[in-house]
């Protein structure tokens, strides 16, 4: 292996002087992009490609810097849908004190499910995820709250802080962005923290970890809850944004869903499950008025890319050569 | 005393890979653990360490049964080990690896608010022991670039950073040139007085010099215990182990 001090080879791109600056840029670039976008596209869709790429992107801090394939998301975002949605239609709360409802709601059950199935590996974990969010698709199935096949339906989006009115798409908009945005902050301030180092280290060698005194699985678990918090604050918006919350969201294709869009986009990654579930959405926007079945389309994209691309698209151009001059660097 | 056994074994399946070990370890000495490949001293490690279940026996840790206690417990209460197959954080930097030991002892591990910058007031400790093992020079490599035996050496840096009272050495010299073997040897005569610490060594000159107290295992069973002259004297031992190499 590497028996050797020389670098391994490729391994050694010089970071361009200006790498930092340049990344800077790009963000504030997708910035303003993302606030002139509804101009050019239907608010709604870019609403939706928001709270999805929100949603992949708090699986990828399970998967991507955490190491652990959940196949039990749907939970937490159908479950926040729900908790949201009945919280501002039947108790008439605000959207803020919905989606902070939706929140807890979601990092409670993540604390439940996390805690069964935290001590198991791999696909053991997967299938203990599977199990349990499949277990809580039908408890949505069959309580009283959640009205069954109807869903909660026509769930008003209300005033936030009772002053701003979320019926007009614009406003709704940008309240979805800050909230994606705050998502965003959240997550790359957790990656890079000296929370985020334990969990890189338990992700490298997690025998190594134990050794100095880590309890791994603590650790795992901390990172399961924030991961669920975060798919539930995007389940919530989601509930706010098409102003309902039905069966769909809690089962078990839409678990399926977010892995796909993590893995297109590239784990791992910041931008990769962001780029991943708008490559997704926009998919699913362009065949829902076509003739074909929206899931074997996406399946083949899916399988195309995998193929092509392992790390996913953003994955493969922070691996190029100008990804690296760059400074950009993906976990693994 | 501060981490002994008595009567441990261990069994996989039907195959007993150790076998009633009574084993003493004291402060301030170095202990050695020898024997033949395959003769369950990582075994020993791993049961002390509680990475394995003991199947009988008992341990206690400075006065304290950790028989059934786990083993990020027993890392923390001072019994820290490295592994014989080199275990580095790759991905990590040298000095990101020393760090990421002493960011638990310094309450900096749970932090999910702060920016990694809070790590900084860890510089100067971690520098000190990548000074102190000669691995300045690599201080910003990733440890996935280093070579063998600074992967080793950066194992005993992290492993000292917890400055843990009975250190477990899984052949720490493996692999390492001969200045890195006296470099590592003077480190570990160092640091033993202040601790105890436990090696398995196959390099027997090491375990000569530094070593006040030698156990033989063979076949995960104890047939011998003393200083090095009393053990490699033992008729037993020179047939089963030092019969080849003295
Ligand atoms: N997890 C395990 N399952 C089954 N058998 C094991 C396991 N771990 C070790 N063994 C067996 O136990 C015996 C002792 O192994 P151990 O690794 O402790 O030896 P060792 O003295 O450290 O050898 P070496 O000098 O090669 O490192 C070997 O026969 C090994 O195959
Ligand atoms: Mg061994």
């Amino acid at each position: 292996m590497a028996g050797k001090s020389e670098p391994i080879a490729g391994e050694h791109v010089a970071i361009h002087p200006k790498a930092g600056q340049i990344q800077l840029a790009l963000v504030a670039v997708a910035l303003v992009l993302a606030v002139l976008a509804p101009q050019f596209l239907y608010p709604i869709f870019l609403m939706k490609l928001l709270a999805f790429g929100l949603f992949a992107s708090a699986f990828n801090l399970l998967l991507g810097y955490t190491g652990l394939l959940s196949f039990g998301h749907a939970a937490f975002f159908g479950g926040a849908a729900y908790f949201t949605a009945h919280a501002v239609k039947v108790w008439g709360w605000s959207p803020e004190a919905g989606l902070l409802l939706g929140v807890l709601g979601a990092a409670a059950l993540g604390l439940v499910m996390g805690a069964i199935a935290i001590r198991r590996q791999g696909i053991y974990f997967a299938m203990i995820t599977l199990a349990l969010s499949q277990m809580f698709f039908f408890f949505c199935l069959q309580a009283r709250f959640t009205h069954g096949e109807d869903g909660i339906q026509s769930v008003p989006r209300g005033h936030l802080f009772g002053l701003i009115d979320l019926n007009d798409s614009m406003n709704m908009y940008y309240f979805v962005l800050a909230v994606f945005a705050f998502g965003l902050i959240v997550i790359w301030r957790f990656v890079n923290s000296p929370f985020g180092m334990i969990l890189k280290s338990i992700r490298e060698n997690e025998q190594r970890a134990v050794s100095l005194g880590y309890s791994v699985a603590r650790y795992k678990l901390a990172a399961f809850v924030m991961s669920a918090a975060l798919a539930g604050l995007a389940g919530g918006l989601k509930a706010l944004i098409f102003q309902f919350a039905t069966l769909t969201d809690v089962a078990w294709q839409m678990s399926g869903e977010v892995i796909l869009m993590t893995l297109l986009g590239g784990i791992g990654t910041l931008a990769g499950p962001i780029f991943g579930a708008g490559l997704v959405v926009t998919l699913q926007n362009y065949l829902a008025t076509s003739d074909f079945p929206v899931t074997i389309i996406t399946g083949v994209v899916f399988m195309v890319c995998v193929l092509l691309f392992r790390r996913g698209l953003v994955g493969e151009f922070f691996a190029s050569k100008l990804g690296r001059r760059l400074g950009f660097r993906a976990q693994s | 005393m501060v981490l002994s056994a008595r009567g441990l074994g261990k069994d996989f399946g039907g195959f007993t890979a150790v076998n009633d070990v009574d084993l003493d370890v004291e402060h301030a000495r170095i202990h050695a653990l020898i024997g033949p490949n395959g003769a369950g001293k990582t075994t020993v490690f791993n049961l002390l360490t509680k990475f394995l279940q003991p199947t009988r026996g008992r341990i206690t840790l400075l006065g304290t049964d950790i028989t059934r206690t786990a083993p990020d417990k027993v890392a923390r209460m001072g019994l820290v080990r490295s592994f014989q197959i080199s275990a580095v954080f790759p991905h990590l930097t040298v000095r990101e690896n020393v760090k990421v030991a002493l960011q638990r002892p310094n309450g900096l591990a749970t932090q999910f608010w702060l920016p990694l910058s809070a790590l900084d007031r860890l510089n100067a400790r971690a520098d000190d022991l990548i000074e102190r093992l000669g691995l300045a020079p690599y201080r910003d490599h990733r440890a996935a670039d280093l070579s063998y035996g600074r992967k080793r050496v950066l194992e005993i840096a992290t492993t000292l950073a917890l400055d843990p009272e009975v250190l477990l050495l899984d052949e720490p010299m493996a692999g390492m040139g001969q200045e890195d073997v006296q470099m590592v040897a003077r480190i570990i005569r160092d640091v033993a007085t202040e601790r105890a610490v436990l090696m398995v060594e196959h390099n027997l000159n090491v375990v000569a010099d530094i070593c006040d107290h030698v156990t033989v295992l063979q076949r995960g069973e104890i047939i011998a215990q003393g200083d090095y002259a009393t053990v490699s004297s033992d008729p037993r031992v020179r047939t089963a182990y030092m019969g080849t190499d003295a």
